[in-house]
């Protein structure tokens, strides 16, 4: 049985409206990372259509998308399947889907955790973290070690004022996507 | 002429050489930077991926921010200026969505301050007969290409600057400065900047691709206006043949303007450019 109401689910959750594509596959022609993809941005269209909800949020593709905007840009239809990716990757996320790139989705929580915590970016902590959560210890370590001595990883974070109300953001989105 | 200004996190840390070309140039052109107070990190792309409605609320901060100083915002990195647009955009085609982003980030919207990209400001406001009469070494012999990225652009309803498929004001603006600017094929192709970490690999083939393609053209060097990229295809371009230095567009404008500090940005890339300027007689000052 094909679940015909997931693409209204995606459809709100993404602002679009999938059901226009008529495959001309302009979106997975432009694409610069298909190669990388198991199915591909119209494919993806079709597949949320046809209630494909478990293949699509396991699947590599919606976090292989560097979110470019190529795709969206040159649909014929004005699908901007950026976010329909994005509407998956949150919906995986939320309902705990065996998620295909876990790295993906650390590296991005890391990223929010240390704007959460300081209001801005603090790249010392997330190389140091990133390396130590996905345990790739030794990536990029001459170019990393380059920059620190060339002074473009502050060692010391600089925490705003205001990170009270980044967190308080924080808070106040943390619920239902709105 | 004045602007208020939004760094973003990496022009204070792994992009420091554009914050500083930044400074300096607009010192020389005279147009005065008042640096929002307390900024915040836009977002960048971990926020639209896990968060909608946090990925509007970030930036929108910003744009609070900016509201009341009363001066338009230059933003020299193009992925936080698709995301201050874009919470920008939002708020004003987007009735429910800006009262809920007012109600979040404690302000009303008036949709009175302009965000603009640095490539914009220098390009249209300050213009480049402006450009033109502080050029005291031109850029000659220097063969470059323009390479703008995704997020300058993309989505054009959005970026509303130029045309996403062929822009070319950063080529103009590099042509005013005597450099020799070729036409590519990759001037807003993706350089992989979002997965530069998660997906290294992906990264590593799109930012080689852009430097072959760049080569093909006649490039010696890559000029942009995102330090995303520019970080990325330094980092992740492959050692295949000759390095291929990334400068950032002000970085030029400084060069072409002849000021002092240039030498000193040079010195924090991860590609030393100074080979490449003493073949064209642009090293020493």
């Amino acid at each position: 049985m094909i679940d015909t109401n997931f693409v209204n689910e995606v459809n709100a959750l993404s602002e679009q409206t999938i059901q226009l594509c008529y495959h001309c596959h302009k979106c997975t022609a432009g694409c610069p990372v298909v190669e990388d993809m198991t199915y591909g941005p119209d494919r993806i269209l079709r597949m949320v259509q046809f209630g494909e909800k478990e293949r699509l949020l396991s699947s590599h593709d919606i976090w292989v998308c560097a979110s470019c905007e190529t795709c969206g840009t040159r649909c014929p239809n004005e699908i901007d399947i950026a976010r329909v990716m994005d509407a998956l990757r949150r919906m995986a996320v939320a309902e705990g889907a065996a998620v295909a790139e876990p790295d993906s989705v650390k590296f991005h929580r890391l990223f929010l955790g240390l704007i959460q915590r300081m209001g801005r970016m603090h790249e010392a902590s997330l190389m140091g973290f990133y390396k130590l959560w996905t345990l790739h210890l030794m990536d990029d370590m001459d170019s990393g070690v380059k920059m620190i001595l060339k002074g473009k990883v502050p060692i010391i974070p600089h925490p705003i004022k205001g990170r009270g109300d980044v967190k308080r953001i924080f808070e106040a989105t943390s619920s239902e996507e709105k | 002429m004045d602007f208020s200004y939004y760094p973003g996190c990496s022009l204070e840390s792994t992009a420091a050489e554009y914050g500083e070309s930044v400074k300096a140039v607009f010192k020389a052109l005279q147009v005065e930077l008042h640096e929002l107070e307390d900024w915040n990190c836009c977002g960048a792309s971990s926020a639209h991926s896990l968060n909608r409605a946090l990925s509007l609320a970030l930036p929108a901060r910003n744009l609070a921010i900016a509201q009341g100083s009363g001066r338009d915002v230059v933003v020299p990195c193009a992925a936080c200026y698709n995301r201050l647009k874009m919470a920008d955009y939002e708020m004003q085609h987007n009735e429910e969505r800006r009262a809920f982003i007012e109600q979040v980030v404690d302000f009303e919207y008036t949709g009175t301050v302009a965000v603009r990209p640095v490539l914009d400001v220098i390009g249209n406001a300050i213009g480049l007969e402006r450009i033109k009469a502080l050029v005291t070494r031109p850029l000659t012999g220097l063969n470059v290409v323009s390479y703008y990225g995704c997020l300058l652009v993309r989505p054009p309803e959005v970026a509303q600057f130029e045309n996403p498929e062929n822009p070319t004001l950063m080529s103009e603006v590099l042509t005013a400065l005597g450099a020799t600017v070729h036409r590519w094929s990759h001037t807003t192709e993706c350089c992989g900047g979002g997965l530069m970490l998660p997906k290294p690999d992906v990264a590593v083939r799109l930012a080689s691709r852009l430097v072959e393609r760049a080569r093909e053209a006649g490039a010696d060097a890559m000029v942009t206006s995102c330090p995303m990229c520019q970080m990325t295809l330094e980092m992740r371009q492959n050692d295949s043949g000759q390095p291929m230095p990334l400068f950032f567009i002000t970085e030029l404008m400084g060069l072409a303007f002849g000021l002092d500090a240039a030498p000193s940005w040079w010195k924090k890339h991860l590609i030393d450019p100074t080979q490449l300027l003493q073949s064209v007689g642009l090293n020493k000052v």
